[in-house]
């Protein structure tokens, strides 16, 4: 059996009495595409903090290449993190920098690169996800809300990463341009073969980029599966969920007058 | 229902609490600032921003509190007639308390304003967390060049706030108290020993420390949105302004109490 790529065992995270996750199991290949699906507040970016080292897991391992991660620090820390690349919801580009510096920051900062050679990277990445290199000396302000989506993937991965993690990749976008990320994001992942977490609440989205679909629900796991089983799962809760019902066993705590 | 004991606890809580989280802070913050690698280019933008764009604030308030104050210092001695005191009031006036008090005071509201709201901003749009997953560290690359920057850029204000204040003085007293001009420059330069100057240099480097301290910890604590972005500028100049007096008493006590 090959080690999983990453892999979470029993990760728990609560805030005050608030039980955020509730023991989270899950495994992603290499080369693999998982996308968890679920709610708002169901967890799903507390997981991926977590992972990401950014929150510290009340219990449980997490596990790169086998080894556990959790409570590193220092260059230890330094050293899996940048095996990540991380595309984040609102794109998370530094304002302060022009486009490529942005797209070349892991490269510069990361791995202490000349500015010329991390240019040309940045600007050979820029053109992998369809822009042209003027657009480098932009600030990211001045672009659209698909072009930043677009720049924020070729900033993620720019270095070449192991293991690149998507949070919400297609919300905010329009459908087609939502379809344009989605194109991007099995492209990219595909040259590299690195292996991707996706979270999302897109179906279209989760569809078209996972091989391997998880839904997150309370802090659990209720269901996984191959993507092609998501139809079939039996799980009146995947159900309602794929089905964007408003009645089923998920309720919606609304209060209703 | 509320038990004013819970009340008091809480309260007590809280403080102990955000008191430990700035400690923290604080020395992770100095950590970064003692260890290599250096971000000079950070610290130099941040030298410009600090302290060449607050010199004209800085100069206006030194200018106008060193006229004030050799108008009132006059009123003052002339009731006993020690009016040729005003010079040598004027100068340790400016340079043990006021030049870097008021510097540190203006210098709060312009940077530690500035500071909670850029680093508030990139908080709540996930661009510290982008940091860590660029294998950056938040505290190095933002944290450390300011606290750098601020703590020795501030004496450099002060400095100037100090000539131009004592400017202040010497025009009022010259043009419009009648003092002569020169007799005004000999005592002002007569009775002044290098330890006023000195130590409100001193002051003056602690308060750009605290006040870029506060900028930074309350920008990179803020939560929620625009509101909390800015509550978190809101407290990061009230907290330093607090700072700055609570700390020029305990400097001051430590210079000349012995």
């Amino acid at each position: 059996m090959t080690t999983p790529k990453l892999q979470l065992r029993g990760v728990a995270k609560h805030f005050g009495p608030k039980k955020v996750l509730d023991g989270i199991d899950l495994e992603v290949g290499k080369g693999e595409s998982l996308v968890i699906i679920g709610g708002s507040g169901t967890g799903k970016s507390v997981m991926l903090k977590c992972v990401l080292g950014l929150i510290r897991p009340d219990r449980g391992e997490i596990l790169i290449d086998g080894r556990n991660v959790v409570g590193l620090r220092g260059s230890a820390k330094e050293e899996y993190l940048s095996k990540f690349g991380m595309l984040f919801q609102g794109g998370a580009l530094f304002d302060s920098l022009k486009v490529w510096q942005n797209v070349a920051f892991g490269l510069i900062q990361g791995r202490g690169m000349k500015k010329a050679q991390a240019k040309e990277i940045a600007i050979e990445k820029l053109g992998r996800v369809g822009l042209r290199a003027d657009v480098g000396e932009l600030y990211p302000s001045e672009l659209s809300g698909g072009m930043q989506k677009r720049v924020a993937l070729a900033r993620a991965i720019a270095t070449e990463p192991e293991i690149i993690f998507f949070d919400e990749p297609t919300t905010g976008l329009d459908p087609i341009m939502a379809d344009v990320i989605n194109d991007l994001i099995v492209e990219c992942v595909k040259d590299l073969g690195a292996s991707t977490l996706t979270i999302t609440h897109d179906m279209a989205s989760a569809r078209k980029i996972a091989d391997k679909l998880a839904m997150i629900y309370k802090g659990h796991i209720i269901w996984c599966g191959p993507k092609s089983e998501i139809d079939h799962s039996g799980n009146d809760y995947v159900d309602q969920f794929i089905h964007g019902r408003a009645t089923g066993p998920i309720s919606m705590d609304v209060l209703k007058p | 229902m509320t038990n004013p004991f819970a009340l008091v606890g809480r309260a007590t809580l809280a403080f102990l609490a955000s008191s430990g989280r700035l400690a923290i802070f604080a020395g992770n913050g100095l950590q970064h600032v003692v260890r290599p690698p250096f971000y000079f280019g950070l610290i130099g933008r941040q030298m410009l921003a600090i302290g060449y764009f607050s010199l004209p604030v800085v100069g206006m308030t030194a200018l106008f509190t060193g006229m004030v104050l050799a108008l009132q210092i006059y009123i003052g001695s002339s009731r006993f007639n020690a009016e040729s005191a005003v010079a040598t009031i004027v100068v340790i006036g400016i340079t043990r308390e006021l030049g870097p008090v008021l510097t540190g005071l203006m210098v709060a509201g312009r940077v530690s304003a500035a500071m909670a709201a850029e680093l508030g901003t990139m908080r709540v749009t996930e661009q510290i967390d982008a940091l860590t997953t660029l294998s950056t560290n938040p505290f190095k690359y933002l944290v450390a060049p300011r606290l750098i920057a601020a703590t020795l850029t501030m004496p450099l204000l002060v400095l100037i706030a100090d000539i131009i204040g004592v400017m202040g003085g010497y025009l009022v007293g010259t043009a419009k108290l009648g003092f002569n001009y020169g007799s005004y420059l000999k005592s002002t330069v007569d009775f002044l020993e290098p330890m006023d100057v000195i130590s409100g240099l001193v002051k003056a480097g602690a308060f750009g420390f605290l006040l870029a301290l506060m900028g930074c910890y309350h920008g990179y604590h803020s939560r929620g949105g625009a509101q909390g972005v800015g509550s978190a500028t809101t407290n990061a100049v009230v907290s330093a302004s607090v700072l700055i007096l609570a700390a020029n008493y305990l400097i001051t006590e430590l210079f000349f109490a012995s």
